[in-house]
Protein backbone atom coordinates (compact mmCIF):
# COMPACT_ATOMS: atom_id res chain seq x y z
CA UNK A 1 0.00 0.00 0.00
CA UNK A 2 1.10 3.29 -1.02
CA UNK A 3 0.54 6.37 1.32
CA UNK A 4 0.22 9.93 0.30
CA UNK A 5 0.96 12.74 2.95
CA UNK A 6 0.21 16.28 2.17
CA UNK A 7 2.92 18.67 3.48
CA UNK A 8 2.43 22.41 3.63
CA UNK A 9 5.23 25.10 4.29
CA UNK A 10 4.33 27.23 6.81
CA UNK A 11 5.45 30.34 9.28
CA UNK A 12 7.44 28.06 11.99
CA UNK A 13 5.08 27.81 14.75
CA UNK A 14 7.63 29.84 17.61
CA UNK A 15 7.78 32.81 15.29
CA UNK A 16 6.04 36.02 16.61
CA UNK A 17 3.58 36.50 13.88
CA UNK A 18 3.07 40.74 12.67
CA UNK A 19 0.41 42.05 10.47
CA UNK A 20 1.72 43.93 8.07
CA UNK A 21 1.05 48.17 8.70
CA UNK A 22 -0.86 48.09 5.77
CA UNK A 23 -3.19 45.39 6.54
CA UNK A 24 -2.68 43.76 3.59
CA UNK A 25 -2.05 40.26 5.16
CA UNK A 26 0.84 38.80 8.21
CA UNK A 27 4.62 39.55 7.13
CA UNK A 28 6.08 35.72 5.85
CA UNK A 29 9.15 37.62 3.94
CA UNK A 30 12.25 36.67 5.86
CA UNK A 31 10.77 34.46 8.69
CA UNK A 32 11.46 31.21 9.65
CA UNK A 33 9.59 28.43 7.51
CA UNK A 34 9.00 24.77 8.56
CA UNK A 35 6.80 22.08 8.15
CA UNK A 36 3.17 22.50 9.17
CA UNK A 37 3.33 20.31 12.73
CA UNK A 38 0.62 18.25 12.30
CA UNK A 39 2.02 17.25 8.50
CA UNK A 40 5.20 15.90 11.04
CA UNK A 41 3.24 13.72 12.55
CA UNK A 42 1.27 12.81 9.42
CA UNK A 43 4.73 11.77 7.62
CA UNK A 44 6.05 9.89 10.99
CA UNK A 45 3.25 8.11 10.78
CA UNK A 46 2.94 7.22 7.14
CA UNK A 47 7.14 5.91 8.04
CA UNK A 48 6.39 3.54 10.94
CA UNK A 49 3.18 2.23 8.47
CA UNK A 50 6.64 1.26 6.03
CA UNK A 51 8.52 0.86 8.84
CA UNK A 52 6.01 -1.85 10.27
CA UNK A 53 5.53 -3.29 6.69
CA UNK A 54 1.97 -2.22 6.21
CA UNK A 55 3.08 0.86 3.57
CA UNK A 56 5.26 0.56 1.22
CA UNK A 57 5.78 3.64 -0.52
CA UNK A 58 5.62 6.96 1.18
CA UNK A 59 4.74 9.94 -1.23
CA UNK A 60 5.05 13.64 0.13
CA UNK A 61 3.47 16.14 -2.03
CA UNK A 62 3.51 20.02 -1.53
CA UNK A 63 1.46 22.63 -2.97
CA UNK A 64 2.53 26.42 -3.17
CA UNK A 65 5.36 28.17 -3.82
CA UNK A 66 8.94 26.91 -5.02
CA UNK A 67 10.38 27.38 -1.67
CA UNK A 68 8.22 24.40 -0.76
CA UNK A 69 11.19 22.53 -2.03
CA UNK A 70 12.62 22.71 0.92
CA UNK A 71 9.71 21.38 3.41
CA UNK A 72 9.58 17.89 1.06
CA UNK A 73 13.39 17.82 1.49
CA UNK A 74 12.41 17.43 5.33
CA UNK A 75 10.19 14.81 4.80
CA UNK A 76 12.54 12.84 2.82
CA UNK A 77 15.00 13.28 5.09
CA UNK A 78 12.30 12.06 7.81
CA UNK A 79 12.21 8.97 5.47
CA UNK A 80 9.67 9.52 2.90
CA UNK A 81 10.59 7.91 -0.80
CA UNK A 82 9.53 10.63 -2.86
CA UNK A 83 7.98 13.90 -3.49
CA UNK A 84 6.12 15.87 -5.93
CA UNK A 85 5.74 19.71 -5.86
CA UNK A 86 2.97 21.47 -7.44
CA UNK A 87 4.10 24.97 -7.96
CA UNK A 88 0.75 27.33 -7.76
CA UNK A 89 2.04 30.39 -6.67
CA UNK A 90 5.14 32.64 -7.24
CA UNK A 91 4.41 35.03 -4.30
CA UNK A 92 5.04 33.75 -0.65
CA UNK A 93 1.95 35.68 0.24
CA UNK A 94 -0.31 33.56 -1.72
CA UNK A 95 -2.08 31.03 0.07
CA UNK A 96 -3.80 28.31 -1.90
CA UNK A 97 -7.19 27.55 -0.61
CA UNK A 98 -7.95 24.34 0.92
CA UNK A 99 -10.31 23.66 -2.29
CA UNK A 100 -7.79 24.47 -4.84
CA UNK A 101 -5.42 22.19 -2.79
CA UNK A 102 -7.92 19.63 -2.18
CA UNK A 103 -8.59 19.51 -6.23
CA UNK A 104 -4.97 19.26 -7.17
CA UNK A 105 -4.80 16.47 -4.12
CA UNK A 106 -7.26 14.69 -5.75
CA UNK A 107 -5.23 14.83 -8.95
CA UNK A 108 -2.20 13.73 -7.51
CA UNK A 109 -4.74 10.71 -6.15
CA UNK A 110 -5.77 9.35 -9.23
CA UNK A 111 -2.24 9.34 -10.52
CA UNK A 112 -0.55 7.58 -7.88
CA UNK A 113 -3.45 5.61 -6.59
CA UNK A 114 -2.36 5.20 -2.85
CA UNK A 115 -4.55 2.82 -0.44
CA UNK A 116 -4.36 5.90 2.08
CA UNK A 117 -3.72 9.71 2.87
CA UNK A 118 -2.86 11.24 5.47
CA UNK A 119 -2.90 14.59 5.96
CA UNK A 120 -2.71 17.11 8.84
CA UNK A 121 -5.80 18.32 10.77
CA UNK A 122 -5.15 21.65 10.06
CA UNK A 123 -2.51 24.60 8.76
CA UNK A 124 -1.66 26.40 11.51
CA UNK A 125 -1.58 29.61 9.22
CA UNK A 126 -4.89 29.62 7.71
CA UNK A 127 -6.13 27.30 10.87
CA UNK A 128 -8.79 26.26 8.26
CA UNK A 129 -8.89 22.39 9.13
CA UNK A 130 -10.67 21.42 5.83
CA UNK A 131 -8.12 19.82 3.61
CA UNK A 132 -8.73 16.45 4.27
CA UNK A 133 -12.32 16.57 4.57
CA UNK A 134 -12.66 18.07 1.04
CA UNK A 135 -10.12 15.78 -0.68
CA UNK A 136 -12.27 12.75 0.85
CA UNK A 137 -15.92 14.57 -0.59
CA UNK A 138 -13.91 15.35 -3.96
CA UNK A 139 -12.94 11.31 -4.36
CA UNK A 140 -15.93 9.78 -2.08
CA UNK A 141 -13.81 8.23 0.37
CA UNK A 142 -14.17 7.35 4.01
CA UNK A 143 -12.80 10.15 5.90
CA UNK A 144 -11.27 9.94 9.84
CA UNK A 145 -10.36 13.62 11.02
CA UNK A 146 -8.73 14.34 14.10
CA UNK A 147 -6.68 10.91 14.68
CA UNK A 148 -4.86 10.43 17.87
CA UNK A 149 -4.52 6.32 17.12
CA UNK A 150 -4.32 4.44 14.18
CA UNK A 151 -4.63 0.64 13.02
CA UNK A 152 -4.85 -0.74 9.78
CA UNK A 153 -6.97 -4.06 9.82
CA UNK A 154 -6.97 -5.81 6.41
CA UNK A 155 -8.64 -3.25 4.14
CA UNK A 156 -10.28 -1.18 7.18
CA UNK A 157 -8.64 1.65 9.30
CA UNK A 158 -9.65 1.82 12.88
CA UNK A 159 -9.40 5.34 13.96
CA UNK A 160 -9.63 6.95 17.54
CA UNK A 161 -10.45 10.24 17.03
CA UNK A 162 -10.13 13.47 19.53
CA UNK A 163 -13.69 14.98 19.49
CA UNK A 164 -15.06 17.28 21.87
CA UNK A 165 -16.81 14.93 23.97
CA UNK A 166 -13.47 12.95 24.43
CA UNK A 167 -12.84 9.92 22.17
CA UNK A 168 -14.77 8.01 19.42
CA UNK A 169 -13.30 4.88 17.23
CA UNK A 170 -14.63 4.86 13.96
CA UNK A 171 -13.53 2.18 11.71
CA UNK A 172 -13.50 3.14 7.96
CA UNK A 173 -13.40 1.33 4.51
CA UNK A 174 -9.72 1.97 2.83
CA UNK A 175 -8.73 3.84 0.39
CA UNK A 176 -9.66 6.55 3.28
CA UNK A 177 -8.19 9.96 4.53
CA UNK A 178 -7.21 10.35 7.97
CA UNK A 179 -6.04 13.46 8.96
CA UNK A 180 -3.98 13.41 12.18
CA UNK A 181 -4.55 14.98 15.38
CA UNK A 182 -0.95 16.27 18.01
CA UNK A 183 -1.08 13.12 20.20
CA UNK A 184 -1.08 10.25 17.51
CA UNK A 185 2.86 10.43 17.45
CA UNK A 186 6.10 11.80 18.15
CA UNK A 187 7.72 13.00 14.82
CA UNK A 188 11.85 12.20 14.67
CA UNK A 189 14.21 14.59 13.71
CA UNK A 190 16.09 13.70 10.53
CA UNK A 191 19.51 12.75 11.06
CA UNK A 192 22.40 14.05 9.35
CA UNK A 193 23.18 11.05 6.90
CA UNK A 194 19.48 11.13 6.48
CA UNK A 195 19.30 14.89 5.15
CA UNK A 196 22.19 14.14 3.08
CA UNK A 197 20.46 10.67 1.22
CA UNK A 198 17.20 12.83 1.08
CA UNK A 199 18.68 15.10 -1.35
CA UNK A 200 19.30 12.04 -3.89
CA UNK A 201 15.59 11.22 -3.62
CA UNK A 202 13.31 11.96 -6.35
CA UNK A 203 11.61 15.47 -5.79
CA UNK A 204 8.58 15.98 -9.35
CA UNK A 205 8.05 19.26 -10.27
CA UNK A 206 4.56 19.96 -11.46
CA UNK A 207 2.64 22.71 -11.83
CA UNK A 208 -0.82 23.51 -10.89
CA UNK A 209 -1.87 23.97 -14.83
CA UNK A 210 -0.38 20.27 -15.34
CA UNK A 211 -3.41 18.87 -13.66
CA UNK A 212 -5.76 21.41 -14.75
CA UNK A 213 -6.67 23.04 -11.63
CA UNK A 214 -8.03 26.58 -11.48
CA UNK A 215 -5.92 28.08 -8.03
CA UNK A 216 -7.71 31.65 -7.35
CA UNK A 217 -9.20 32.37 -4.13
CA UNK A 218 -12.54 31.73 -3.50
CA UNK A 219 -12.25 34.07 -0.59
CA UNK A 220 -11.28 37.57 -0.99
CA UNK A 221 -9.07 38.93 1.52
CA UNK A 222 -10.52 42.03 2.35
CA UNK A 223 -8.19 43.21 5.17
CA UNK A 224 -6.28 41.33 7.93
CA UNK A 225 -5.70 43.38 11.20
CA UNK A 226 -4.03 42.51 14.62
CA UNK A 227 -6.43 41.59 17.46
CA UNK A 228 -7.28 43.84 20.34
CA UNK A 229 -4.23 43.73 22.46
CA UNK A 230 -4.86 42.60 26.19
CA UNK A 231 -3.67 45.25 28.67
CA UNK A 232 -1.66 43.30 31.20
CA UNK A 233 -2.87 43.89 34.67
CA UNK A 234 -1.44 43.87 37.97
CA UNK A 235 0.54 41.36 40.12
CA UNK A 236 -1.13 41.09 43.50
CA UNK A 237 0.80 40.38 46.69
CA UNK A 238 -0.73 37.09 48.11
CA UNK A 239 -4.05 35.06 47.75
CA UNK A 240 -5.51 37.16 50.51
CA UNK A 241 -5.36 40.17 47.83
CA UNK A 242 -6.17 37.87 44.83
CA UNK A 243 -9.38 36.91 46.83
CA UNK A 244 -10.45 40.65 47.50
CA UNK A 245 -10.11 41.50 44.03
CA UNK A 246 -12.23 38.89 42.28
CA UNK A 247 -15.15 39.72 45.22
CA UNK A 248 -14.20 43.46 43.90
CA UNK A 249 -15.08 42.35 40.52
CA UNK A 250 -18.36 40.36 41.70
CA UNK A 251 -17.20 37.77 39.85
CA UNK A 252 -16.55 35.28 43.01
CA UNK B 1 -32.05 34.61 1.98
CA UNK B 2 -32.07 31.36 3.74
CA UNK B 3 -29.86 29.73 5.94
CA UNK B 4 -29.84 25.90 7.07
CA UNK B 5 -28.17 25.52 10.24
CA UNK B 6 -26.78 21.76 11.77
CA UNK B 7 -27.75 21.64 15.31
CA UNK B 8 -25.44 20.00 17.27
CA UNK B 9 -27.11 16.74 18.53
CA UNK B 10 -25.22 14.01 20.61
CA UNK B 11 -26.94 10.35 21.34
CA UNK B 12 -30.10 11.98 20.83
CA UNK B 13 -30.07 14.91 22.77
CA UNK B 14 -29.72 18.66 21.73
CA UNK B 15 -26.50 20.98 22.79
CA UNK B 16 -28.37 23.76 23.53
CA UNK B 17 -25.90 26.11 24.44
CA UNK B 18 -23.53 25.61 20.83
CA UNK B 19 -26.74 25.59 18.97
CA UNK B 20 -28.27 28.15 20.51
CA UNK B 21 -24.79 30.83 19.71
CA UNK B 22 -24.86 29.56 15.94
CA UNK B 23 -28.91 30.46 15.86
CA UNK B 24 -27.43 33.96 17.27
CA UNK B 25 -24.67 34.51 14.70
CA UNK B 26 -26.66 33.48 11.50
CA UNK B 27 -30.20 35.47 12.45
CA UNK B 28 -28.76 38.36 10.67
CA UNK B 29 -27.81 36.41 7.09
CA UNK B 30 -31.65 35.32 6.81
CA UNK B 31 -34.89 32.87 8.13
CA UNK B 32 -32.91 30.04 10.08
CA UNK B 33 -33.74 25.96 9.51
CA UNK B 34 -32.55 23.93 11.88
CA UNK B 35 -31.41 20.58 11.02
CA UNK B 36 -31.27 18.05 14.02
CA UNK B 37 -29.52 14.51 12.37
CA UNK B 38 -28.92 11.33 14.41
CA UNK B 39 -30.27 7.79 14.75
CA UNK B 40 -32.73 9.88 17.18
CA UNK B 41 -33.18 13.59 16.48
CA UNK B 42 -36.86 14.00 17.16
CA UNK B 43 -36.41 15.29 20.90
CA UNK B 44 -33.11 17.54 19.82
CA UNK B 45 -36.15 18.65 17.04
CA UNK B 46 -38.55 19.97 19.81
CA UNK B 47 -35.79 21.52 22.04
CA UNK B 48 -34.40 23.46 18.54
CA UNK B 49 -37.83 24.59 17.88
CA UNK B 50 -37.93 26.21 21.11
CA UNK B 51 -34.47 28.62 20.11
CA UNK B 52 -35.53 32.41 19.79
CA UNK B 53 -35.02 33.09 15.89
CA UNK B 54 -35.88 30.28 14.89
CA UNK B 55 -38.29 30.10 11.74
CA UNK B 56 -38.67 25.89 10.85
CA UNK B 57 -37.13 22.83 12.19
CA UNK B 58 -36.18 19.70 9.70
CA UNK B 59 -35.86 16.32 11.91
CA UNK B 60 -33.74 13.30 9.77
CA UNK B 61 -33.50 10.41 11.68
CA UNK B 62 -31.64 7.19 10.21
CA UNK B 63 -29.64 4.67 11.82
CA UNK B 64 -26.52 5.78 9.30
CA UNK B 65 -26.74 9.25 10.98
CA UNK B 66 -25.88 8.02 14.34
CA UNK B 67 -22.57 9.59 15.72
CA UNK B 68 -22.68 12.20 13.34
CA UNK B 69 -20.29 10.18 10.81
CA UNK B 70 -19.54 12.72 7.98
CA UNK B 71 -20.13 11.16 4.73
CA UNK B 72 -23.67 10.48 6.00
CA UNK B 73 -24.46 13.53 7.38
CA UNK B 74 -23.04 15.88 4.44
CA UNK B 75 -24.54 13.98 1.85
CA UNK B 76 -27.84 14.94 4.21
CA UNK B 77 -27.14 18.29 4.23
CA UNK B 78 -26.24 18.20 0.12
CA UNK B 79 -29.62 17.00 -0.23
CA UNK B 80 -31.07 19.63 1.15
CA UNK B 81 -28.54 22.29 0.24
CA UNK B 82 -30.46 23.89 -2.91
CA UNK B 83 -32.87 25.82 -0.94
CA UNK B 84 -30.45 28.00 0.91
CA UNK B 85 -27.70 30.64 0.53
CA UNK B 86 -26.09 29.69 4.15
CA UNK B 87 -25.03 26.68 5.57
CA UNK B 88 -23.97 26.94 8.79
CA UNK B 89 -22.75 25.09 11.94
CA UNK B 90 -21.51 25.82 15.88
CA UNK B 91 -17.97 25.28 15.17
CA UNK B 92 -17.67 21.57 17.36
CA UNK B 93 -15.71 18.82 16.23
CA UNK B 94 -18.43 17.50 14.84
CA UNK B 95 -19.09 20.29 12.33
CA UNK B 96 -15.27 20.75 11.60
CA UNK B 97 -15.49 17.35 10.64
CA UNK B 98 -18.61 17.51 7.94
CA UNK B 99 -19.04 20.63 6.73
CA UNK B 100 -15.59 21.40 4.71
CA UNK B 101 -17.01 18.25 3.40
CA UNK B 102 -20.26 19.44 2.50
CA UNK B 103 -19.06 22.59 0.92
CA UNK B 104 -16.39 20.41 -1.53
CA UNK B 105 -19.47 19.02 -2.47
CA UNK B 106 -20.78 21.91 -3.30
CA UNK B 107 -17.71 23.30 -5.35
CA UNK B 108 -17.62 26.11 -2.22
CA UNK B 109 -14.96 27.26 0.04
CA UNK B 110 -15.59 26.34 3.75
CA UNK B 111 -15.49 29.70 6.00
CA UNK B 112 -13.99 27.80 9.70
CA UNK B 113 -14.48 29.69 12.98
CA UNK B 114 -15.75 32.70 12.01
CA UNK B 115 -15.95 35.31 14.43
CA UNK B 116 -17.73 38.22 12.65
CA UNK B 117 -20.60 38.50 9.99
CA UNK B 118 -19.75 42.08 8.32
CA UNK B 119 -22.56 41.77 5.55
CA UNK B 120 -24.17 38.25 3.88
CA UNK B 121 -20.96 37.20 2.27
CA UNK B 122 -18.19 38.90 4.43
CA UNK B 123 -16.87 37.46 7.25
CA UNK B 124 -14.09 37.63 9.68
CA UNK B 125 -12.27 34.80 11.16
CA UNK B 126 -9.05 34.19 13.09
CA UNK B 127 -5.66 33.52 11.44
CA UNK B 128 -2.28 32.13 12.87
CA UNK B 129 -4.08 31.32 16.57
CA UNK B 130 -5.53 34.38 16.97
CA UNK B 131 -2.31 36.40 16.10
CA UNK B 132 -4.17 38.31 13.11
CA UNK B 133 -7.95 38.38 12.22
CA UNK B 134 -8.78 37.75 8.32
CA UNK B 135 -11.52 39.80 6.87
CA UNK B 136 -13.09 37.56 4.42
CA UNK B 137 -15.33 38.00 0.93
CA UNK B 138 -17.11 34.90 -0.09
CA UNK B 139 -17.19 34.94 -4.19
CA UNK B 140 -19.27 31.57 -3.87
CA UNK B 141 -22.86 31.29 -4.28
CA UNK B 142 -23.32 29.51 -1.25
CA UNK B 143 -21.58 30.10 2.21
CA UNK B 144 -20.82 27.09 4.23
CA UNK B 145 -19.88 28.69 7.65
CA UNK B 146 -18.68 27.58 11.12
CA UNK B 147 -19.29 29.80 13.78
CA UNK B 148 -16.89 30.04 16.53
CA UNK B 149 -19.32 29.35 19.80
CA UNK B 150 -16.93 31.43 21.87
CA UNK B 151 -17.55 35.22 20.35
CA UNK B 152 -21.27 34.79 20.49
CA UNK B 153 -24.06 35.09 22.80
CA UNK B 154 -26.74 32.35 22.81
CA UNK B 155 -29.63 33.05 21.15
CA UNK B 156 -32.59 32.82 23.99
CA UNK B 157 -35.84 30.68 24.65
CA UNK B 158 -39.40 31.24 23.58
CA UNK B 159 -39.48 30.23 20.08
CA UNK B 160 -42.23 27.74 18.84
CA UNK B 161 -40.79 26.94 15.44
CA UNK B 162 -42.72 24.04 13.02
CA UNK B 163 -41.20 20.79 12.91
CA UNK B 164 -40.43 18.80 10.08
CA UNK B 165 -39.66 15.23 9.57
CA UNK B 166 -37.00 14.90 6.05
CA UNK B 167 -35.24 11.60 4.85
CA UNK B 168 -31.98 11.05 4.91
CA UNK B 169 -30.38 9.78 1.09
CA UNK B 170 -29.11 6.02 2.69
CA UNK B 171 -25.68 4.96 4.06
CA UNK B 172 -23.11 5.48 2.11
CA UNK B 173 -21.32 2.30 3.94
CA UNK B 174 -18.18 4.01 4.33
CA UNK B 175 -17.46 4.55 7.89
CA UNK B 176 -18.89 2.25 10.60
CA UNK B 177 -18.94 3.84 14.51
CA UNK B 178 -16.86 1.23 16.69
CA UNK B 179 -17.38 3.11 20.58
CA UNK B 180 -17.26 6.27 22.79
CA UNK B 181 -14.91 7.24 25.07
CA UNK B 182 -16.80 9.85 27.12
CA UNK B 183 -15.92 10.79 30.68
CA UNK B 184 -19.32 12.03 32.44
CA UNK B 185 -19.28 14.98 34.09
CA UNK B 186 -21.28 16.53 36.87
CA UNK B 187 -18.76 19.65 36.04
CA UNK B 188 -20.12 22.55 33.43
CA UNK B 189 -19.55 21.80 30.20
CA UNK B 190 -15.86 24.06 28.96
CA UNK B 191 -17.13 26.19 26.08
CA UNK B 192 -20.24 27.21 28.32
CA UNK B 193 -18.87 27.60 31.83
CA UNK B 194 -19.03 30.92 32.95
CA UNK B 195 -15.79 29.86 34.57
CA UNK B 196 -12.69 28.00 34.30
CA UNK B 197 -9.76 26.55 35.81
CA UNK B 198 -6.95 24.88 33.96
CA UNK B 199 -4.19 23.71 34.72
CA UNK B 200 -0.34 23.39 33.02
CA UNK B 201 2.36 21.25 32.70
CA UNK B 202 3.62 23.15 36.75
CA UNK B 203 1.34 20.52 38.06
CA UNK B 204 3.08 17.87 37.46
CA UNK B 205 0.83 15.07 37.82
CA UNK B 206 -2.42 13.45 37.19
CA UNK B 207 -3.04 12.80 41.02
CA UNK B 208 -1.63 16.77 41.78
CA UNK B 209 -4.40 17.71 38.77
CA UNK B 210 -7.36 17.43 41.61
CA UNK B 211 -6.08 20.35 43.60
CA UNK B 212 -7.37 22.49 40.09
CA UNK B 213 -10.32 19.92 40.32
CA UNK B 214 -10.91 21.00 43.91
CA UNK B 215 -10.28 24.92 43.01
CA UNK B 216 -12.85 24.27 40.53
CA UNK B 217 -15.84 22.69 41.87
CA UNK B 218 -15.15 25.53 44.90
CA UNK B 219 -16.18 28.10 42.07
CA UNK B 220 -18.39 25.92 40.34
CA UNK B 221 -16.31 26.09 37.51
CA UNK B 222 -15.05 23.79 34.25
CA UNK B 223 -11.53 22.55 34.22
CA UNK B 224 -9.58 23.07 31.36
CA UNK B 225 -5.94 22.05 30.36
CA UNK B 226 -2.70 23.09 28.55
CA UNK B 227 -1.97 21.03 25.54
CA UNK B 228 1.76 20.22 27.87
CA UNK B 229 -0.68 18.61 30.26
CA UNK B 230 -3.04 16.71 28.47
CA UNK B 231 0.05 14.95 26.53
CA UNK B 232 1.54 14.45 30.01
CA UNK B 233 -1.55 12.19 31.25
CA UNK B 234 -2.18 14.81 33.82
CA UNK B 235 -5.82 15.28 32.11
CA UNK B 236 -8.21 13.87 29.49
CA UNK B 237 -8.08 15.43 25.67
CA UNK B 238 -10.91 17.20 25.82
CA UNK B 239 -9.71 19.76 28.47
CA UNK B 240 -7.43 21.05 26.03
CA UNK B 241 -8.07 24.80 25.64
CA UNK B 242 -6.10 26.26 23.09
CA UNK B 243 -5.14 26.69 18.96
CA UNK B 244 -5.65 23.33 18.38
CA UNK B 245 -8.29 22.57 21.49
CA UNK B 246 -11.33 24.00 22.89
CA UNK B 247 -11.57 28.13 22.81
CA UNK B 248 -13.50 29.63 25.80
CA UNK B 249 -14.51 32.80 26.90
CA UNK B 250 -15.69 32.83 30.21
CA UNK B 251 -16.04 35.22 32.76
CA UNK B 252 -13.00 33.79 34.83
CA UNK B 253 -10.19 32.20 33.50
CA UNK B 254 -7.81 30.89 36.05
CA UNK B 255 -4.36 30.03 34.60
CA UNK B 256 -2.62 27.63 37.02
CA UNK B 257 1.19 26.65 36.30
CA UNK B 258 0.70 27.42 32.84
CA UNK B 259 3.50 29.38 30.92
CA UNK B 260 1.61 31.09 27.95
CA UNK B 261 2.26 30.01 24.95
CA UNK B 262 0.34 31.49 21.89
CA UNK B 263 -1.27 28.28 20.96
CA UNK B 264 -3.12 28.57 24.59
CA UNK B 265 -4.01 32.01 24.78
CA UNK B 266 -5.24 31.45 20.88
CA UNK B 267 -8.09 29.67 23.25
CA UNK B 268 -8.36 31.66 26.24
CA UNK B 269 -7.43 35.13 25.56
CA UNK B 270 -10.61 36.81 24.78
CA UNK B 271 -12.03 35.68 28.36
CA UNK B 272 -13.49 38.59 30.55
CA UNK B 273 -10.56 38.16 33.48
CA UNK B 274 -7.72 36.07 33.65
CA UNK B 275 -6.42 34.81 36.54
CA UNK B 276 -2.62 33.64 36.62
CA UNK B 277 -0.72 31.44 38.90
CA UNK B 278 2.51 31.13 38.28
CA UNK B 279 6.13 30.59 40.28
CA UNK B 280 7.63 32.19 37.41
CA UNK B 281 7.36 35.99 37.01
CA UNK B 282 8.73 35.96 33.64
CA UNK B 283 6.15 33.99 32.30
CA UNK B 284 4.42 35.41 29.29
CA UNK B 285 0.80 34.43 30.86
CA UNK B 286 1.51 37.38 33.34
CA UNK B 287 1.31 39.88 29.75
CA UNK B 288 -2.37 39.08 29.35
CA UNK B 289 -3.65 38.32 33.27
CA UNK B 290 -5.82 40.94 35.10
CA UNK B 291 -4.36 39.37 37.75
CA UNK B 292 -1.07 37.70 38.46
CA UNK B 293 -0.13 35.63 41.35
CA UNK B 294 3.57 34.90 41.56
CA UNK B 295 3.84 31.72 43.38
CA UNK B 296 4.19 28.26 44.15
CA UNK B 297 1.05 26.99 42.55
CA UNK B 298 1.05 23.68 45.40
CA UNK B 299 0.93 26.35 48.24
CA UNK B 300 -1.50 29.07 46.41
CA UNK B 301 -4.55 26.98 44.45
CA UNK B 302 -5.06 25.10 48.24
CA UNK B 303 -4.90 28.53 49.95
CA UNK B 304 -7.47 29.76 47.43
CA UNK B 305 -10.10 26.99 47.04
CA UNK B 306 -9.50 27.64 51.34
CA UNK B 307 -10.28 31.28 51.15
CA UNK B 308 -12.93 31.86 48.67
C1 LIG C 1 0.77 22.98 16.32
C2 LIG C 1 0.72 23.21 17.79
C3 LIG C 1 -0.51 23.34 18.40
C4 LIG C 1 -0.59 23.55 19.77
N1 LIG C 1 -1.82 23.68 20.33
C5 LIG C 1 -1.92 23.93 21.65
C6 LIG C 1 -3.19 24.09 22.29
O1 LIG C 1 -4.25 23.99 21.65
N2 LIG C 1 -3.21 24.35 23.61
C7 LIG C 1 -2.07 24.46 24.36
O2 LIG C 1 -2.16 24.71 25.58
N3 LIG C 1 -0.87 24.29 23.79
C8 LIG C 1 -0.77 24.01 22.46
N4 LIG C 1 0.47 23.83 21.92
C9 LIG C 1 1.65 23.72 22.81
C10 LIG C 1 2.22 25.06 23.26
O3 LIG C 1 3.13 25.52 22.29
C11 LIG C 1 2.95 24.89 24.60
O4 LIG C 1 3.95 23.92 24.47
C12 LIG C 1 2.04 24.50 25.77
O5 LIG C 1 0.90 25.35 25.81
C13 LIG C 1 2.80 24.58 27.07
O6 LIG C 1 1.99 24.14 28.13
P1 LIG C 1 2.27 24.62 29.61
O7 LIG C 1 2.15 26.09 29.68
O8 LIG C 1 1.39 23.82 30.50
O9 LIG C 1 3.74 24.10 29.87
P2 LIG C 1 5.09 24.91 30.07
O10 LIG C 1 5.34 25.84 28.95
O11 LIG C 1 6.12 23.90 30.39
O12 LIG C 1 4.80 25.80 31.34
C14 LIG C 1 4.67 25.32 32.64
C15 LIG C 1 4.59 26.52 33.57
O13 LIG C 1 4.33 26.08 34.88
C16 LIG C 1 5.06 26.89 35.77
N5 LIG C 1 5.26 26.13 37.01
C17 LIG C 1 5.99 25.00 37.18
N6 LIG C 1 5.91 24.57 38.45
C18 LIG C 1 5.13 25.45 39.10
C19 LIG C 1 4.70 25.57 40.44
N7 LIG C 1 5.03 24.67 41.39
N8 LIG C 1 3.92 26.61 40.79
C20 LIG C 1 3.57 27.54 39.87
N9 LIG C 1 3.95 27.48 38.58
C21 LIG C 1 4.73 26.46 38.20
C22 LIG C 1 6.35 27.21 35.06
O14 LIG C 1 6.91 28.41 35.56
C23 LIG C 1 5.87 27.35 33.61
O15 LIG C 1 5.54 28.71 33.30
C24 LIG C 1 0.58 23.62 20.55
C25 LIG C 1 1.82 23.51 19.93
C26 LIG C 1 1.90 23.29 18.57
C27 LIG C 1 3.23 23.16 17.94
N1 LIG D 1 -0.62 23.82 0.19
C1 LIG D 1 -0.64 22.60 0.73
N2 LIG D 1 0.24 21.66 0.32
C2 LIG D 1 0.23 20.42 0.87
N3 LIG D 1 -0.63 20.04 1.82
C3 LIG D 1 -1.53 20.93 2.26
C4 LIG D 1 -1.58 22.25 1.74
N4 LIG D 1 -2.59 22.90 2.36
C5 LIG D 1 -3.13 22.03 3.24
N5 LIG D 1 -2.49 20.83 3.18
C6 LIG D 1 -2.78 19.62 3.98
O1 LIG D 1 -4.05 19.75 4.58
C7 LIG D 1 -3.93 19.82 6.00
C8 LIG D 1 -4.98 20.74 6.58
O2 LIG D 1 -4.80 22.06 6.12
P1 LIG D 1 -5.94 23.18 6.19
O3 LIG D 1 -7.19 22.56 5.66
O4 LIG D 1 -5.44 24.29 5.33
O5 LIG D 1 -6.05 23.58 7.63
C9 LIG D 1 -2.48 20.20 6.24
O6 LIG D 1 -2.07 19.78 7.52
C10 LIG D 1 -1.77 19.47 5.11
O7 LIG D 1 -1.63 18.09 5.39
Amino acid sequence: MKVLVPVKRVIDYNVKVRVKADGAGVDLANVKMSMNPFDEIAVEEAIRLKEAGTASEVVAVSIGVKQAQETLRTALAMGADRAILVVAADDVHQDIEPLAVAKILAKVVEAEEPGLVLAGKQAIDNDMNATGQMLSALLGWSQATFASELKIEGDSAVVTREVDGGLQTIKVKMPAIVTVDLRLNEPRYASLPNIMKAKKKPLDEKTAADYGVDVSPRLEIVKTTEPAARQAGEIVADVDTLVAKLKEKGIV
Amino acid sequence: MAVLLLAEVTDGALALDATAKAVNAAKTLGDVTVLCAGASAAAAGESAAKIDGVSKVLVAEDPALGHRLAEATAALIVSLAGDYSHIVAPATTDAKNVMPRVAALLDVMVLSDVTGVVDADTFERPIYAGNAIQTVKSKDAKKVITFRTSTFDAAGEGGSAAVEAVSAPGDPGLSEWVEDKVAASDRPELTSAKIVVSGGRGVGSEEDFKIIEALADKLGAAVGASRAAVDSGFAPNDWQVGQTGKVVAPELYVAVGISGAIQHLAGMKDSKIIVAINKDEEAPIFQVADFGLVADLFQAVPELTEKL
